[in-house]
This record gives C-alpha cells, sequence and structure tokens, in this order.
C-alpha cells in the first residue's frame, strides 16, 4: 500500500504552468476567450458601464457623428449609440446561449436514444431528422418564430429548435461509434446497467465533437439573432440589440453612414471569437492535432 | 439511361418519408400558434359565421391527421391557401416572387462556387504559406460576417457613393435581362461571400487530404508534373465532394437571401415569408417553407444523382 503513496506527487504548479503553456501556444484561443468574457462583464455590468441611458430619446441631438462627448454619437431619435451597444450585449450573449441550450436540451438526449437503441425507432427518427435539416434554417426559425409570436426568446426557441436536429445527428453517428467500443463491450459483460453505460461510457466519450459544435453554433446563433433583429421579429424596440440598430441605421445610410459601422464590428468581433474559440477546442481535443 | 432512371426512383423512394415528413412539419407550423386555427386563419376581426366556414373550408373540424390530409391534397392541386392580409392566392403570390429568389441565389452559387473553388485549391496547394494562411484568414472572416451588414456597406460605398449598381429593387429577367443582372449584382454578392468562406475552407481540406494520399505521392514519384496531378487526379477525386457541398449550400442560400431581400427591397419570397410571419399571415408562411423545402429536397435529389454519373462508386451507395 505504500508503493502508491511514494509516487512522486505532483507538484501543485503544474496545473498553472500547463494553462500558460497552452497561453503561449494558443494566442488565438486566449484573445478570443478574453473578448468573449471582456463582453460577459460588459453584459452584466451593462447598468453601471453605460454613459446614458439607452431607450432615453433626445430630438435635438439626433444623428450626432462619433465625436469626443458621445464617443459613438447618436442615432437617429438621440439616443447615444454606445449605450445602446453595451445595452445590446446582454441580448446578444441572451440569445446565443438560450438558442444553444434549448438546441443541446432537445437535440442530445434524442441523439443519444436513437444512437443507443438503433432499429426501426432509429431509422423512422432519422428519416424525421434528415427532414428537419432540409428546411432553410432560418426561413424555418422565422415561421417557427411568427407562430409562437414575435419576440426574442420565441425567435431565440425556435433556432435552438432548428440546431436540435444537428446537434441530434452528431451525437447519434457518435455514440453508434462509440456502443460498439470493446470497453463498452466489457463494461456490459460485467452486468452494468443500460443508464450506467450510457452516463459512464458513452457521454463522455461522445461529448468531444459536441462541444466543439456547441461553441460553433454560439456564433451562428449570434448572426442568427443579428438577422431576426434586423427584420424586427428578435428583440422588439426600445430595447437596443446590434441588428435592430442596424436595421434603424440602414434607413438613415445616406446621410449619417458611419451609423452602421460600430454594431456590425461587435457582430463580426463577437462572432470571430466564438468561432475562433470552437476551432481551437477543437485542436486541442484532437490526439491527432496534438503535434502540430 | 435505364441505369439513371432505375438510381433516380430508388433515390425517390428514399426521399418519400423525408418529403412525408417535411410536409408534416409544415402542415404542423399553424398547430405552434396559440388558441383555434380557425380563429387564427380567418384573421382579425372576422365575424363567428366567417370562422365556422374556414373551419369547415380547411377541415380544421376533422381530427388532425385527416387534417393533415387534407392539406396535402390541397398543396399537391396548387391550392396553397389566400393571404390573410391581401387574400390573393398564396401560389400565385409565390410564383410571381420565386424567380427574383432564384435569380440571387444562383448568381451567388456560380460566384462562390468560382471564388470558392479557386481560393480551396490555391491554399491547399500552397499549404504552410503565407497564401495559404491569409487564404484561410479570409475564409474566417467570411464565416463570421452578417450578410446583411457586407450588404448596407457595398450599398454605401458601390452605389451610394460610385453609382455603380442601383440600390434597391430588382428587374425582370426576361424583359431587362441588363437591369436585372445589375440588381441582383449586389445582393448576390453579399449572399455569396459566407458561403465562398464555407467553401474555401472545405475544398482546402478535401484536396490537401487527396494530394497526401498514396497514389498522388506515387503520380508524382513517376515524374507526373504538378498540374497534371492537380487538374487529372486531384480535383477529379474532390468532384463528387465539391457537388455534395455546393448542393448543402442551397440551404444556406435561401437563409440569407431573406435578410439580403430586405436590405435590398427585392420582391422575392425571402422578404414575403419574414414579412408574412410579421404579419401573421400563415397561409404565405406555410406556402413559402413548403416550396423552399421541395426546392432544397428535389436539389438533393438532382446532387445524388449527378454523383452517381461522376463516380460509380457513389451509385452503390
Amino acid at each position: 500500500m505504500t508503493a502508491a503513496l511514494d509516487l512522486p506527487v505532483p507538484p501543485q504548479r503544474s496545473r498553472t504552468k500547463a494553462i500558460l503553456r497552452w497561453m503561449r501556444r494558443d494566442v488565438r484561443a486566449v484573445v478570443s476567450l478574453s473578448f468573449l468574457l471582456l463582453l460577459l462583464i460588459v453584459s452584466i455590468f451593462a447598468p453601471v458601464l453605460a454613459p446614458y441611458s439607452p431607450i432615453d430619446q433626445d430630438v435635438t441631438q439626433l444623428l450626432l457623428p462619433p465625436s469626443a462627448a458621445p464617443w459613438l454619437g447618436t442615432d437617429d431619435l438621440g439616443r447615444d449609440v454606445l449605450s445602446r451597444l453595451i445595452w445590446g450585449a446582454p441580448n446578444s450573449l441572451y440569445a446565443s446561449f438560450l438558442a444553444v441550450g434549448v438546441g443541446i436540451v432537445l437535440g442530445v438526449p434524442i441523439g443519444l436514444l436513437i444512437g443507443f437503441l438503433g432499429g426501426w425507432f432509429d431509422e423512422v427518427t432519422s428519416r424525421f431528422i434528415d427532414a428537419l435539416l432540409s428546411f432553410p434554417p432560418i426561413v424555418l426559425a422565422i415561421a417557427v418564430t411568427g407562430a409562437l409570436g414575435i419576440g426574442l426568446t420565441n425567435a431565440m426557441l425556435s433556432v435552438g429548435f432548428v440546431f436540435a436536429p444537428v446537434l441530434a445527428r452528431l451525437v447519434r453517428a457518435q455514440t453508434l461509434v462509440v456502443k460498439n467500443a470493446l470497453y463498452v463491450d466489457a463494461a456490459r459483460g460485467f452486468g452494468a446497467s443500460t443508464s450506467h453505460i450510457i452516463i459512464k461510457h458513452i457521454v463522455p466519450n461522445a461529448i468531444q465533437p459536441v462541444i466543439v459544435q456547441v461553441t460553433l453554433m454560439l456564433a451562428i446563433a449570434l448572426l442568427a439573432e443579428a438577422s431576426l433583429s434586423f427584420l424586427s421579429l428578435g428583440v422588439q424596440p426600445p430595447a437596443a440589440s446590434w441588428g435592430g440598430m442596424l436595421a434603424r441605421a440602414y434607413n438613415y445610410i445616406e446621410i449619417a453612414p458611419e451609423q452602421m459601422y460600430a454594431p456590425g464590428l461587435a457582430i463580426l468581433l463577437t462572432a470571430l471569437a466564438f468561432n475562433a474559440l470552437g476551432e481551437s477546442i477543437r485542436v486541442a481535443l484532437d490526439p491527432t492535432m496534438k503535434r502540430r | 439511361m435505364g441505369k439513371i432512371l432505375r438510381l433516380v426512383g430508388r433515390r425517390l423512394w428514399q426521399l418519400l418519408p423525408i418529403i412525408v415528413f417535411a410536409t408534416f412539419v409544415v402542415f404542423s407550423l399553424l398547430q405552434l400558434v396559440p388558441g383555434d386555427p380557425a380563429v387564427v386563419l380567418a384573421g382579425d376581426y372576422a365575424s363567428e359565421q366567417r370562422i365556422a366556414e374556414i373551419r369547415q373550408l380547411y377541415g380544421l373540424d376533422q381530427p388532425f391527421l385527416v387534417q393533415y390530409g387534407v392539406w396535402l391534397l390541397h398543396a399537391l392541386e396548387g391550392n396553397l391557401g389566400r393571404s390573410l392580409l391581401t387574400s390573393e392566392s398564396v401560389s400565385q403570390l409565390i410564383l410571381y416572387r420565386l424567380p427574383n429568389t432564384l435569380l440571387i441565389a444562383v448568381y451567388a452559387l456560380v460566384i462562390a462556387g468560382v471564388v470558392g473553388v479557386a481560393l480551396g485549391v490555391a491554399a491547399a496547394t500552397r499549404v504552410g504559406t503565407r497564401l495559404d494562411a491569409f487564404i484561410t484568414g479570409l475564409a474566417s472572416l467570411g464565416v463570421a460576417l452578417p450578410s446583411f451588414w457586407l450588404a448596407m456597406i457595398l450599398v454605401a460605398t458601390l452605389s451610394l457613393g460610385l453609382h455603380w449598381f442601383p440600390t434597391t429593387g430588382a428587374a425582370p429577367l426576361l424583359t431587362d435581362p441588363w437591369g436585372a443582372i445589375m440588381h441582383a449584382t449586389l445582393p448576390a454578392v453579399a449572399l455569396a461571400v459566407g458561403v465562398i468562406a464555407e467553401l474555401a475552407r472545405q475544398v482546402r481540406s478535401a484536396l490537401i487530404e487527396v494530394l497526401n494520399s498514396q497514389y498522388i505521392r506515387t503520380l508524382r514519384a513517376k515524374g507526373l508534373s504538378s498540374g497534371a496531378v492537380l487538374w487529372k487526379h486531384g480535383l477529379r477525386n474532390i468532384s463528387v465532394t465539391l457537388l455534395t457541398l455546393l448542393g448543402l449550400q442551397v440551404n444556406r442560400l435561401f437563409s440569407g437571401a431573406v435578410v439580403i431581400e430586405a436590405v435590398f427591397a427585392i420582391p422575392g419570397v425571402g422578404s414575403l415569408v419574414a414579412n408574412s410571419a410579421l404579419n401573421k399571415d400563415f397561409p404565405v408562411v406555410q406556402g413559402v417553407v413548403l416550396v423552399l423545402v421541395v426546392i432544397v429536397i428535389l436539389i438533393n435529389l438532382l446532387v445524388d444523382v449527378l454523383s452517381a454519373l461522376l463516380d460509380p462508386r457513389a451509385a452503390e451507395a
């Protein structure tokens, strides 16, 4: 028994060191993660950080250009653009995480179930998934939003509903691979229950591509929210959203084209950060890509 | 020829459950609306009598599956109901607007096919160089770029600034082809960028894999020029992958068209579905979604058949 205790104990610092090494090696991940954390902080502290109210109008100060006083100028109703940009952040993050969350809650269990059970249940459900994947995603999301009722939460429930079949198919494929692995057979041989096998063996081993896909989906959800809010199907005025800001800016593109740059950049950078993070996770999790 | 017909028949048979499920989803959209479908379909301020009429007309007093059957039979006859807003026939509305959407989608697909494949090939044949890094970076940017924002920038610079292109609207392709192309160029470019990025990435990785394979190494070893290796063997081997990729982009193009049509005020089915959803005009929403999903499924069929022609191995699957 003492032999085990004699093993060299890994020094406490090794984890910090590993993180530092990872940060040096994967600058992209560090930059995008920092950006997203910053965005999260901005979202949480939006009420404190925003210099002005995002919805108070001032008809004497319409469409002011970016300057020293209101940094990013004012919109067509005299509202402070920077404050609206800051208040748009929590809406965007809420939208992304809600849509992806709904996709996970619906898609992952279904994928696990049909992958594990197989048979006619799998046949029928897989055809249904194929059918759902044949719909142009935004068009289906718009139709579902229209049916459920216009608004940010319903819009993102709809986007999540569009994500679910993608995740279900991915999880199903992963489950099929793991299900027939030797160690699962062994576990079954030792009398492990189905739920034990799913929770202890299939989920941990099937989850890696799902993590990557989910991170990339955050970017897709963000862009979908921007599109839907641009079409006035998402965030409802006077609440602030980046897509909605672009829609207003477009009405005044001839007299104040600078209105469209800040919200567009915010969407682009956030989507880039989610995508970059997803790619970095993919590389980090993929054993064949370790030695690059 | 007989072989191809058999293949089409088999694929259609396989697609049948997908078509049935897809139409079922479209039909079920109405069931998601809170409240009585008959009241919803009758529109605002409808009389009790009108609601009862609608209920009978659509068979809404029947069991759910019978309702679906009635709806599907009507749809097969081309009867998609009437708009709640304008009481125009939904199929007429769609037929009138579909060409505008198809024009920008096909135009975008052509642009994206040419540019995306060229970028992918350029990157794959120069892996690890600055050009490869540049193209890969560009593709990452393209995937994250909101297409409607790009569209706005294009309008601000190229049409309002330089007056190269008209700002909004569409022209009929048959009577005014030049006008139609000019109107469709900026929307098509905005739509194409995301597809270009996706194609460049996928073509790059598919081609890298082929070029690293054993038989390509053998061809190189026996002294075949790199141009011949690329064109005769590399690209030929990814042609089926490429076709599948292009087919998959149709979904993305229709999705993008919704927002792009809004930016350019194009009277297509994309702006139609968005406006109808806003105005709770459900027969129109259902009609557009149905038509688009059927187009997507038929394009999948076409891709399958063309793949089988390009690669006999694909026909076996």
